[in-house]
């Protein structure tokens, strides 16, 4: 059938069985936009405050269901709108397709009204991306864009659509969304070393005090079931990196919580003490591996990856099996035995966490760890966490117990403040049964607390744990620790009354100063069903996340009082 | 530390080479020459960069090239498995006096005069870039007006 681009794009996005879409309208989407109202019935698309907000929201989205997450953004300043929450995609490996809006070809190069390069500016910062010139190229860079966005190592793509081919009209023939999954893949998948696995095995079954690291890529591979089994069988502990938590059961008595900068006494140690420490789906960032002599200097480094470039970039590898990590480790666990060792390796361990068990000062005043502690208690531990970035996300990391994927929602590799609003709201969408909370900071909400106004228009009962210490909270405490005092810019209390700003919203607010207050708040935020509650968690400023490995210091060396 | 040839084969769409080279600047590699051509298949290009790095570099050079869609391959291509050549044009300055001797370094370098006025000659020269160098040598005496060269070109031996 003959159709224009703009419908195209739209019956391409049902193709892929897209239900959500964020996004924002402009001049050079506006025949999507046409599209999208005539025959996008099947389609929900979220109207968000800011560009951003949306990109967050399709990444939160994507996270939270495993499916692409998509964004649909206008020429010039709207794709540039876009371009921290592909950054922030890419840099967690989160399966997204952005489709931005571009001049018509006739105008491409001449410094158009809103044109802008964002092929260009997101090179380096997409899996790949592709500007359409021509509308009988349309329907294959769409299918092609979802399939490289979710297909091996997932990751953001940008397709950039002119406005004139949006309306150019082509012949349109349609294509089951089997057809596309089922092709062949455009990156060969690696097959992992025979050799190195037989080699990898014995490993395992010879060392005597092994640590897994379960990271992000155990997420996306889905390999909860496989990596319970390992640890149990051979008796293994299990730390994780931040994007590898839900990956295995928090509350295992063989897990050891985070490693690395903030990581817990009990897998710092395991990492210092372990003679082979295996890695999955992890990429040993500068934030798990901290001063590098000091990293696991007693073991051999076993790293099973999807992506061969990740193997052997950041640390000297002895064992690299890159392939499906799903697929190895069912080779593994076959194939793995226990011996005594191990039995005794894995009481140490059981004995370092009653020893190092974290605790927190208890002096009658408002806690961040106590208020996290009574989200999981008082949501069953059964919430979705999506974070900011700051004090308030590691608090949230350690003191939430993950117990399955895709349960913390949280910007790893970028960092990016006002990435959990937008993040909630895409969570909320993907998850409408879920509660969804938003351990925020107060820095960060109000860099995109815009999007209160989105989680009102679409009835999403998204909470907001504000963690409110009046400061940029990880920057002070870095002032605190190794600049002296010296309180450069990172004070932000002011006159923002919270309770208003949430009902300006139309959302509701309530503010908490006392420990004795948290659990009634909680239990009232939990009570909406349409309408986002901003909880404004009143704390101290000088709060310290503990443990923390100084800059420069190895991992055994953090400071935890 | 060293010279690494890698031959990379990439489809032959806009904005690629700038996804190569975008590549190199990013992850901090350095590159000391690149060029670019077609195949024998329009559709296909081949560029052939020379890296200057020590085997951790190559190997990740070649791992993050792998990665981008547009690439199709990427080759290390060994010095002694491999044939390579750079096409250079130099323009020197020349004189009545000292032509004759610039001509007869010329040939000795199998090299060929391209171009000819009053107080210049333009040299021609193809070879391994040692070859290259060396001419450039031998002529900086008689005064250099300018030195274009392709890059690196290479293609392994055998079939
Ligand atoms: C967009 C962005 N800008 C700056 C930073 C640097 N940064 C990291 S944490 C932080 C402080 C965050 O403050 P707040 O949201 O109040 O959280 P807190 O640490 O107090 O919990 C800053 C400024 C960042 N990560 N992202
Ligand atoms: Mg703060």
């Amino acid at each position: 059938m003959k159709l224009t681009g703009a419908q195209i794009l739209i019956e391409c996005l049902k193709e892929q069985g897209v239900d959500t879409v964020f996004g924002y309208p402009g001049g050079s989407v506006l025949n999507i936009y046409d599209a999208l109202y005539e025959r996008g019935q099947d389609i929900t698309h979220v109207l968000t405050s800011h560009e951003q907000g949306a990109s967050h929201a399709a990444d939160g989205y994507a996270r939270a269901s495993g499916k692409t997450g998509v964004c649909i953004a206008t020429s010039g300043p709207g794709a540039t709108n876009l371009v921290t929450g592909i950054a922030t995609a890419y840099m967690d490996s989160v399966p997204m397709v952005a489709i931005t809006g571009q001049v018509p070809t006739s105008l491409l190069g001449r410094d158009a009204f809103q044109e802008v390069d964002i092929t260009g500016i997101t090179i380096p910062i997409t899996k790949h991306n592709c500007i359409v010139k021509n509308v009988d190229e349309l329907a294959e860079s769409i299918r092609l864009a979802f399939k490289i966005a979710s297909e091996g190592r997932p990751g953001p793509v940008l397709v950039d659509v002119c406005k004139d081919v949006t309306a150019a009209v082509t012949e349109y023939t349609p294509i089951s969304i089997k057809e596309t999954k089922t092709k062949e893949f455009i990156k060969k998948l690696p097959e992992v070393n025979e050799s190195i696995l037989a080699q990898a095995i014995k490993a395992i079954n010879n060392s005597k005090r092994p640590l897994i690291l379960s990271g992000g890529g155990s997420i996306i591979a889905d390999i909860k079931d496989e990596l319970l089994t390992l640890s149990e069988k051979a008796l293994i502990p299990v730390a994780n990196t931040l994007m590898g938590l839900g990956s295995f059961n928090g509350m295992h008595e063989y897990f050891t919580g985070l490693i690395g900068m903030h990581g817990s006494r009990v897998s710092n140690k395991a990492n210092s003490e372990c003679d082979l420490f295996i890695a999955i789906g992890a990429r040993f960032s500068d934030r798990v591996i901290s001063n590098l002599k000091r990293f696991a200097p007693n073991a051999e480094i076993m790293h099973i990856d999807i992506d061969p470039a990740e193997i052997g970039k950041n640390i000297k590898v002895h064992y690299p099996l890159n392939g499906d990590i799903k697929a190895i480790l069912r080779r593994i666990i076959e194939a793995v035995e226990v011996n005594e060792d191990k039995k005794a390796w894995i009481n140490q361990i059981k004995e370092w966490k009653e020893k190092f068990k974290k605790k927190y000062v208890d002096d009658g005043t408002l806690k961040p760890q106590y208020i996290i502690e009574s989200l999981h208690k008082l949501t069953n531990g059964d919430a979705i966490i999506a974070t900011e970035v700051g004090q308030n996300q590691i608090w949230a990391a350690q003191y939430y117990k993950y117990s399955r994927p895709r349960q913390i929602i949280s910007s790893g590799g970028l960092g990016t403040m006002g990435y959990g609003m937008g993040a909630a709201i895409g969570a909320k969408m993907a998850c409408p049964d879920k509660t969804v909370i938003n351990v925020a900071g107060d820095g960060c909400f109000k860099m995109n607390c815009n999007e209160l106004a989105t989680a009102v228009k679409y009835k999403l009962p998204v909470i907001i744990a504000l963690m409110n210490n009046g400061v940029l909270g990880m920057v002070r405490q870095w002032q605190t620790m190794f600049y002296d005092k010296r309180y450069s810019q990172t004070t932000i209390e002011g006159e923002t009354d919270y309770v208003k700003l949430a009902e300006a919203f139309g959302a509701v607010g309530i503010n908490v100063t006392k420990p004795e207050q948290v659990e009634d708040a909680i239990k009232e935020a939990l009570k909406s069903k349409d309408r986002p509650v901003v909880i404004n968690f009143v704390i101290d400023k000088d709060e310290r996340v503990l443990p923390i490995v100084p800059p420069g210091a190895g991992i055994d060396e953090l400071i935890h009082e | 530390m060293g010279k690494h040839v890698m031959g990379v084969l990439v489809k032959n769409h806009a904005g690629v080479l700038s996804r190569v080279t975008g590549l190199f600047s990013r992850r901090v590699f350095n590159i000391d020459s690149l060029a670019v051509g077609t195949t024998q298949d329009p559709e296909i290009s081949r560029i052939t960069i020379v890296v200057n790095g020590d085997s951790y570099t190559v190997d990740q050079v070649a791992k993050q090239l792998d990665k981008l869609i547009d690439v199709i391959e990427v080759e290390h291509l060994y010095k002694e498995e491999s044939v390579t050549r750079e096409l250079m044009l130099i323009k020197v300055k020349a004189t009545s006096q000292n032509r004759s001797e610039i001509i007869q370094l010329v040939e000795v370098f199998r090299s060929n005069i391209v171009d000819v006025s009053a107080t210049s000659l333009t040299i021609e020269v193809s070879g391994g870039s040692s070859k290259l160098e060396a001419l450039i040598e031998m002529l900086k005496p008689f005064g250099i007006i300018e030195v274009v060269r392709t890059g690196v070109i290479a293609i392994s031996r055998g079939e």
